[in-house]
Parts: C-alpha cells; sequence; structure tokens
C-alpha cells in the first residue's frame, strides 16, 4: 500500500510536468490550429540556455529565469520567421514545417553541445522526505506541483480575468471578426506562440532533471507523453490538458512501478491509440471526428 | 428614369467617398468602379440581387477585401492604407454578414471586446451599460455563451457590440436576415433614432428592400458588381421598372 | 482577368502535351535501371557500391511512403519504427535459418501485419492526429528492444549471420545488388499499382473524402491499404538495412530517421517515384558532405549533426517556397494530373 501511495504521488508529479507540456500544445492548437511538433525540441533548447547560464553564474535561479526568457523570445521568433508564412489550407503544412524545425534545433544543439547526456541540477533534493512514516515525495516534486501550479493559475488569470487574454480567445476563435473590433490578430497569434514557449520551456526545465540528463533528443519521449495527454484531454480544452497530463502521469507511475520502466512507453502509445480511436475529441468532448 | 451613376447628383462633401473602387477575390474583380457618397447622419441602403456584390463592398471598405484600384476616402483620409484592425478607431463599425457574434464567448464577453480598443475607459464603460439598456434582453444573458443566443438575440448583440466604440459609420449587412419583420423594423426604427440622436451614419445592405427604403435617405442598386442606380430613398421606392429589374417586387 | 486566361491556357498546353506523350510503361524504367546498376557496380569502388546500396534501400522506403504521402495524403512518421520491424525480423529469422529469400519473406509479413495494424488506425484518423499516433510509434517501438531484451538484446542489438557473397562477388557488389532488386521491384509494383484503378482511388480520396465516397470508392479500404502497401516497403527497407550493416540497433532506428523520410519525399515533389528517388539519393549524399566538412573542420559535433540543420532547413525553405505547402509539391510526371 505504501507503494501504491508513493506511485500516486510519484505519477502526479510527473503528470504536472505533461500537463504544462499538453498546456503549451493547447495554447498553440488554440490559437493557431497547428500542433506544435517542435515544442519539444524547443524546450530542450531552452534547457541548454538555462544550463550554459547556471554554469557560466553558478546560479540555478538564473538560468531558470534565462529559459523562460529564452522560451519566450523562441517563441515570437518562431512564429514570426516561419510559421506566419505555412499555408494553412492543409494542417499537413504545419507538421512538417515544425518537424524541419526540430531538425535543425536538434542538429543546432548536437553542434554547440555535443550529443552526449549531461547532468543537470536541481534546485532542490529528489529523495523524498517521510509524510507520517511514508516516503511520499520529495522537496524537487514540491516544487513541481507549486510551478505547474501557478502556470495554471496564471494562464487562468490572464484567459478568464485580462483584455489580452479576451482579445486572444477572439483573435482565435474569429479572427476577420476580432479584426474589425480593433485587435491586432496577428500580435495575439505572437504572443500566444511565445506563452506556450515559455510553458514549454518550464516543462522542459522540470522534466530534464528527472529523465536520464540533458541531451538534443531529450525531450522526444515527453512529447509524446504530453501529446497523448493533450489528445486524452481534448487539444482544444486547458482543463483537459491538465487533467489528460495528470491521468498520464499516473499511467506512467503506475506501469513502471508495476510492470517495469520499460512498458511503459508502450502503455502511453496503447492509451493514445485507444483515445483515439474510442474517444476521439478527448475524454471529455462528444465530438465524432478528428477532422482537423 | 434614368439615371447616370457617375453623375454625383448632390454635391456636398461626404463622411465616406468612395471613387472608382475595383475589388474582389484574386483575378476576376467582384467590384467595378463604384462610387458613391455618405454624409454624416445619411443612411444609405445598398441594394442587389444574391451575389450582386454587396458584402463584397462592404467588406472592401473595411479592408477585409483588398481594392484592385479606386480610392476610398473616410473623414478626408484614404482607408486603403489603413489596416482592418484600425478601422474601428477612425470610427467605422462593421457588422459582418452573419452578425460576427464569437459564439464561444459570452454575450459581456463579446460586448466588451467591442470597447477594448477604446483609451477612454470610462466611456467605453458607459457604452457597455447604454447598450445593456438599450437592449434589456442582453442585459438578462450576460453570461450566456453566444450561441446559446437566439437569431435576434444574436443581431443585437453585434449591432451592440458596434455601437460601443460610438462609431461614426455603421456598416450593416443584411440585419433582418432570418428575424421575425417586426424584429426587423425595430432593428431598423432604431437606426433611425441613432441617427437622429447621434448623427451616425448608416451603410445598410439589405434584402428586404421595402423596409430598408423606409428607413434609408438613399439607395445604390448594385448588379453585377456594377453601381446601376442612385437615388434617394423615395425616388426608388416610387420606380416601378427599377424595381422589376433589379429588386424584384 | 489576364491570370486566369493565362492559366486556362498553360492548362491547355499542359494536357495537350500530356495526351500526346505516351509515358513508357514502368518496366522499361526498371530495366534500364537494373542495367545502370549492374554497369555502376561493376565499375565503383567498394565504398561507393556500399553507398550506392544504400541509396537502393533509402528509395525502396521513399517510393512507398510517396506513394502514401503524396497520392493518398496520409502523413506517417512511423515508418522509420516500421523499418526496425523488418530490420529485426529479418535479423532473426536469418540467425535461425539461415535462408535469405525466407527472412526477406518474414521481414514483409511482419511489417505488412503492422501496417494492418496501424494502417486500421490511421484510417480513422486526420492531420496531426495521425502525424502525433505515427510519431508516437516512431519514439516507443525502439523501446520494444529494452522490453523483451532476451529477443532483441535491448540497445545493443544483434548481429546478423550472413552467407558470403556468391561466385568472386565482393561483398558491397552483393549488396548493391540486393538492395537495388529490392528497390527497382517495389517501384515497379508501385508505379503499375497507381497507374490503375488504386491510384485513381488514391488521390480521389486524398482531395475530397465525400466526393469519393459518393463516386462509390471504399474510402477507409483505400486508406488503411494505402498504409499496408508503403509499410511493407518500408518492411523491405529495414531488412535491406539489416543486409547492409549486418547487424540492427534501436539506435540505427531513431525519430530523426523518420523526418529524413518526410524530408526526402517533400524535397523531390510528393507523390512522385523520381522525387522518392532524388530524396533517396540527398539522403546518402548529404550526410556524406557533411561529414567530408565536418572532417575538414577537423569538429566532430559537425560531423552528424550539419546533415542534421541541412535537413530541416531545407524541408522548412521547401514547404514555405512552396505555395499552398505540401499541394503544390505534388506536381507530379508518371502520375500527371490536372490539380
Ligand atoms: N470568398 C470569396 N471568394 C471568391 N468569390 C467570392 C467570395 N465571396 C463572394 N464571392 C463572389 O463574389 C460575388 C459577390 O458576392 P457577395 O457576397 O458580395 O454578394 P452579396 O451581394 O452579398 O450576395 P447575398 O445577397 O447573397 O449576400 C459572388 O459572385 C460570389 O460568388
Ligand atoms: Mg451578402
Amino acid at each position: 500500500m505504501d507503494r501504491f501511495f508513493y506511485l500516486t504521488f510519484d505519477g502526479l508529479s510527473r503528470g504536472a510536468v505533461y500537463a504544462a507540456f499538453a498546456l503549451a500544445l493547447v495554447l498553440i492548437w488554440r490559437a493557431a490550429r497547428i500542433v506544435n511538433f517542435a515544442q519539444g525540441a524547443m524546450a530542450v533548447a531552452a534547457v541548454y540556455v538555462a544550463y550554459s547560464v547556471t554554469g557560466a553564474t553558478g546560479s540555478y535561479w538564473l538560468g531558470f529565469a534565462a529559459a523562460l526568457v529564452f522560451g519566450l523570445l523562441l517563441g515570437i521568433a518562431v512564429e514570426k520567421a516561419v510559421m506566419r508564412f505555412v499555408d494553412h489550407s492543409s494542417p499537413l503544412n504545419g507538421v512538417v514545417v515544425a518537424l524541419g524545425l526540430v531538425l535543425i534545433t536538434q542538429g543546432v544543439l548536437g553542434m554547440v553541445y555535443g550529443n552526449e547526456y549531461r547532468p543537470v541540477t536541481t534546485p532542490f533534493r529528489r529523495d523524498a522526505f517521510d509524510v507520517g512514516g511514508i516516503a511520499l515525495l520529495s522537496r524537487y516534486d514540491v516544487f513541481v506541483f507549486a510551478a505547474v501550479g501557478a502556470v495554471v493559475v496564471a494562464l487562468t488569470l490572464l484567459f478568464t480575468r485580462t483584455a489580452a487574454g479576451l482579445r486572444m480567445r477572439a483573435a482565435a476563435f474569429a479572427p476577420d471578426v476580432s479584426r474589425l473590433l480593433g485587435v491586432p490578430v496577428g500580435g495575439m497569434l505572437t504572443l500566444g506562440w511565445a506563452l506556450a514557449a515559455a510553458v514549454g520551456s518550464l516543462a522542459g526545465m522540470l522534466v530534464v532533471p528527472t529523465e536520464l540528463g540533458l541531451h538534443p533528443t531529450a525531450m522526444d519521449v515527453v512529447f509524446v507523453s504530453a501529446f497523448t495527454a493533450a489528445v486524452v484531454g481534448g487539444l482544444d480544452s486547458p482543463i483537459g490538458a491538465v487533467t489528460g497530463g495528470l491521468i498520464v502521469g499516473l499511467l506512467l507511475s503506475y506501469v513502471s512501478g508495476y510492470l517495469g520502466a520499460t512498458v511503459a512507453p508502450m502503455a502511453v502509445l496503447l492509451l493514445l491509440v485507444v483515445v483515439l480511436l474510442g474517444r476521439p475529441g478527448g475524454l471529455f468532448s462528444s465530438s465524432k471526428a478528428r477532422l482537423a | 428614369m434614368a439615371v447616370n451613376p457617375d453623375e454625383p447628383y448632390r454635391k456636398q462633401s461626404g463622411l465616406l467617398e468612395v471613387e472608382d473602387l475595383t475589388a474582389g477575390y484574386g483575378a476576376a474583380p467582384v467590384l467595378h468602379d463604384v462610387r458613391f457618397t455618405v454624409r454624416p447622419g445619411q443612411i444609405v441602403a445598398v441594394l442587389g440581387a444574391n451575389g450582386a456584390g454587396k458584402t463584397t463592398l462592404l467588406r472592401a471598405l473595411s479592408g477585409l477585401v483588398e481594392a484592385d484600384h479606386g480610392r476610398i476616402v473616410f473623414d478626408g483620409e484614404d482607408l486603403r492604407d489603413v489596416k482592418v484592425e484600425q478601422m474601428v478607431r477612425r470610427g467605422i463599425a462593421h457588422v459582418p454578414e452573419g452578425r460576427g457574434v464569437v459564439t464561444e464567448l459570452t454575450v459581456d464577453e463579446n460586448l466588451r471586446l467591442g470597447g477594448l480598443w477604446r483609451r477612454d475607459r470610462a466611456d467605453a464603460a458607459r457604452a457597455l451599460d447604454e447598450v445593456y439598456d438599450l437592449f434589456p434582453a442582453l442585459a438578462q444573458r450576460r453570461a450566456s455563451a453566444g450561441h446559446q443566443l437566439s437569431g435576434g438575440e444574436r443581431q443585437m448583440l453585434a449591432l451592440g457590440r458596434a455601437l460601443i466604440g460610438r462609431p461614426r459609420l455603421l456598416l450593416l449587412d443584411e440585419p433582418s436576415l432570418g428575424l421575425a419583420p417586426r424584429i426587423t423594423a425595430q432593428i431598423l426604427a432604431l437606426l433611425r433614432e441613432l441617427r437622429d440622436r447621434t448623427g451616425l451614419a448608416v451603410l445598410l445592405v439589405e434584402q428586404n428592400v421595402r423596409s430598408a427604403l423606409s428607413v434609408a435617405d438613399e439607395g445604390i442598386v448594385l448588379s453585377l458588381g456594377r453601381v446601376v442606380t442612385r437615388n434617394s430613398a423615395a425616388d426608388l421606392r416610387d420606380d416601378a421598372d427599377l424595381r422589376h429589374a433589379y429588386l424584384g417586387f | 482577368m489576364t491570370d486566369v486566361r493565362e492559366k486556362r491556357a498553360t492548362e491547355a498546353v499542359q494536357s495537350k502535351a500530356f495526351k500526346r506523350k505516351k509515358t513508357p510503361h514502368p518496366i522499361w524504367y526498371a530495366v534500364a535501371g537494373a542495367v545502370l546498376v549492374a554497369a555502376l557496380t561493376h565499375y565503383l569502388p567498394p565504398f561507393r557500391n556500399y553507398q550506392l546500396a544504400t541509396v537502393g534501400a533509402y528509395f525502396t522506403v521513399t517510393a512507398g511512403l510517396t506513394v502514401l504521402t503524396g497520392l493518398n495524403g496520409q502523413l506517417s512518421l512511423g515508418h522509420g519504427a516500421l523499418m526496425a520491424t523488418g530490420a529485426y525480423t529479418f535479423a532473426l529469422a536469418q540467425n535461425r535459418w539461415l535462408a535469405l529469400p525466407l527472412s526477406f519473406a518474414a521481414a514483409l509479413l511482419v511489417t505488412t501485419l503492422a501496417g494492418v495494424v496501424i494502417g486500421l488506425a490511421a484510417a480513422r484518423l486526420r492531420g496531426p492526429y495521425l502525424a502525433g499516433l505515427t510519431l508516437a510509434v516512431a519514439v516507443v517501438v525502439p523501446s520494444v528492444t529494452s522490453t523483451f531484451d532476451d529477443t532483441f538484446n535491448s540497445d545493443m542489438g544483434l548481429s546478423i549471420a550472413l552467407d558470403p557473397p556468391p561466385g568472386a562477388v565482393a561483398m558491397e557488389q552483393w549488396q548493391a545488388w540486393l538492395c537495388w532488386t529490392g528497390a527497382l521491384i517495389t517501384a515497379l509494383l508501385l508505379a503499375v499499382l497507381v497507374r490503375g484503378r488504386f491510384g485513381r482511388d488514391l488521390r480521389a480520396v486524398r482531395d475530397d473524402e465525400t466526393a469519393a465516397r459518393l463516386a462509390g470508392v471504399h474510402v477507409a479500404r483505400t486508406q488503411v491499404l494505402a498504409f499496408v502497401v508503403s509499410a511493407a516497403c518500408a518492411g523491405l527497407s529495414g531488412a535491406l538495412f539489416a543486409v547492409l550493416a549486418q547487424s540492427v540497433s534501436p539506435g540505427a532506428f531513431p525519430l530523426t530517421l523518420s523526418l529524413f523520410l518526410v524530408m526526402a519525399i517533400v524535397i523531390g515533389g510528393l507523390g512522385r517515384l523520381a522525387g522518392a528517388l532524388c530524396g533517396a539519393v540527398l539522403l546518402v549524399a548529404l550526410p556524406a558532405l557533411a561529414q567530408t566538412a565536418g572532417e575538414r573542420s577537423g569538429s566532430q559535433r559537425l560531423e552528424g549533426n550539419l546533415a542534421l540543420v541541412i535537413f530541416g532547413v531545407v524541408l522548412v525553405v521547401v514547404m514555405l517556397a512552396a505555395p499552398g505547402g505540401l499541394a503544390s509539391l505534388r506536381l507530379s510526371t508518371i502520375f500527371r494530373r490536372k490539380r
């Protein structure tokens, strides 16, 4: 039973990260109808920046801030320099361009940093402390919960309480009408990419220390889990993304805990297949076909 | 009675002056050499059969459709260099065909969206209250999502949202679409009242020729993207040949 | 106005040209290709023969993929994983029975079955969802080797027992023959297949599913079939790569391989076998050039990664430069049709 509790908390902690990453995917999907397949690679780039800054200054938090700022700027650059010019008559165009960005990012990172795994530091210890005699979660897990929770709250407030959030939602749902009402739709799109990329970078910062280490392809598997989370929740739904993230995290944790870590990726694949075929609009919607 | 559309029959400086406007989608233009004038406080009806180019005309005026050549002068400024999202700041409000209610947003959010661009926050808030006073039905449904509204409520919402910007020119595309005649009449009467009270000018696209001409001061008739007739509303009402040829009643 | 007229005029010219020029039957291309390869392998040094063989192995998979993506509109990022499936099946069969034809058959059979499974799922998915699912396949399948490490020997992979080539044939020459036999048969079958009814159905489904359905095309069956055919190609290609490396390991089939394949079919013009061949050549030539450049500059990091960057840039630039994106890259000479 102790083990079950431990796995549950571990799963929630992982799930929180997937939730953040899935949120990043949902943000761009809602704003631009593009699944950003480059999200993982962009996040890895931001973590490398943090790695360099932390290495140079000795401060984790400076690196942390640098990663978020870099992610923000990278999101702006990708939208303004590339994605803006993608033809949207077929949804595949955006996918293929994003894949090109994956290759470029991974190649550049490999050139600059090399293709070996690099250990990264964490601001808090990762060994679990006891709660009532049971080792449940670590200080790092608490940090993860806090960080992701803060992001969720901040995004919720942004979208429901601020003018910018209202503009972003309107621009995503009805671009022409929004322009007639004075909303700079292009700018809102850029803002969406910037936010999403920053959230993705945060997820990268949180997840890389819990995996094998820093590597240009470090986020490939994480991307698959996060994509699954986003699909489980429905690509259109931020709440769904968070829920989906937690579900995927729990699944991964239980499967690795009880069946072995190498089975976990397959469990995610299975979940993805089951949801895509059985519940096409995500677990929380009733739409029928995945025609997007 | 023959009317030469190229000769301005009333020489007076207008709020909106359209000259030789040619515009369309891609290769072949839809509108050809359209010219007309809207003066402050004037209600001008744009009439014509389905596909005549009425919607395209409004879209070209607000920049959603690019003009191939010609001039669109609003208050002395050529609008062709102005971005779509700047139009509302110039004082032009466009209620598009199908009303353009953002169905995923609530009534209140839709209305606030109409005033977000305004610097004068206090007046935007005042305008919001005025719209709620004007359309009590909306006030009751503040928190409802746009897709939960009836057609009439949507039209009120779209119109109200446009009014929050306190426009000088309102481009209104088929407000009567799908509405009961009584509600259409109310909305058209409201336009007159707004015009009298605030000096609002209206370019009104309507299929319902009779009621459009009953509120309009002037009318222009489009056919195949060309202005075939421009005249006072009273004359248009009485012109039997014209009604037969272009307006079908 | 002039635009429209010009367009009509060029279309008329093109359709006339199309009628006048009867393209030769694909079998002649295959025969010509076989003669050319046989001659080349005779003169080329071993390393070049090895590269030639690699082009053939790549062509086998890109040909199938370009039919799937270009003619049927399904984007698969999972073909690297299907190649891995073929390669591992080949390795296991070969190490057990040591009979080359049998091993190839086993590889084809198993990947075809895998293709049926993925294809059935894929036929119900569109756009980014299909891309995401196949991407997940590409990322997850290599991890299977760790789950069943008794069979697959984890990250270390398996080495393959190959009989020495017959007669006095050099190993590289033998590999080139094997690869190109596979590639040319694949290309020939595909060309014949897409010329007929099947090709029409593929395009009809790609252009407008509803219209295709109304015209009596069985949409789902066509899509599954397209996926299965291209999966079989990927399986054969994987087996050929196993012959080339004489070993298999998960590291040989990373996600980037699948992305390279997409780049290869996009750059040569989607839906064209000739384009798939161009792409296959690039997949061999560009990394080789990048490696030379890397060696010159003395930077090991550059070697492997330069090719990645080049491929990525090519992919992005081609996509942005082509108005209409993928759709406009489908101009096809072999399977020409008016867009
Ligand atoms: N997005 C578009 N792309 C290409 N052609 C268009 C487009 N929208 C309209 N058209 C064409 O332009 C012409 C005029 O259309 P428009 O919508 O302006 O007509 P309308 O007068 O508003 O008709 P209705 O009374 O039916 O609303 C029509 O022939 C139409 O086919
Ligand atoms: Mg219209």
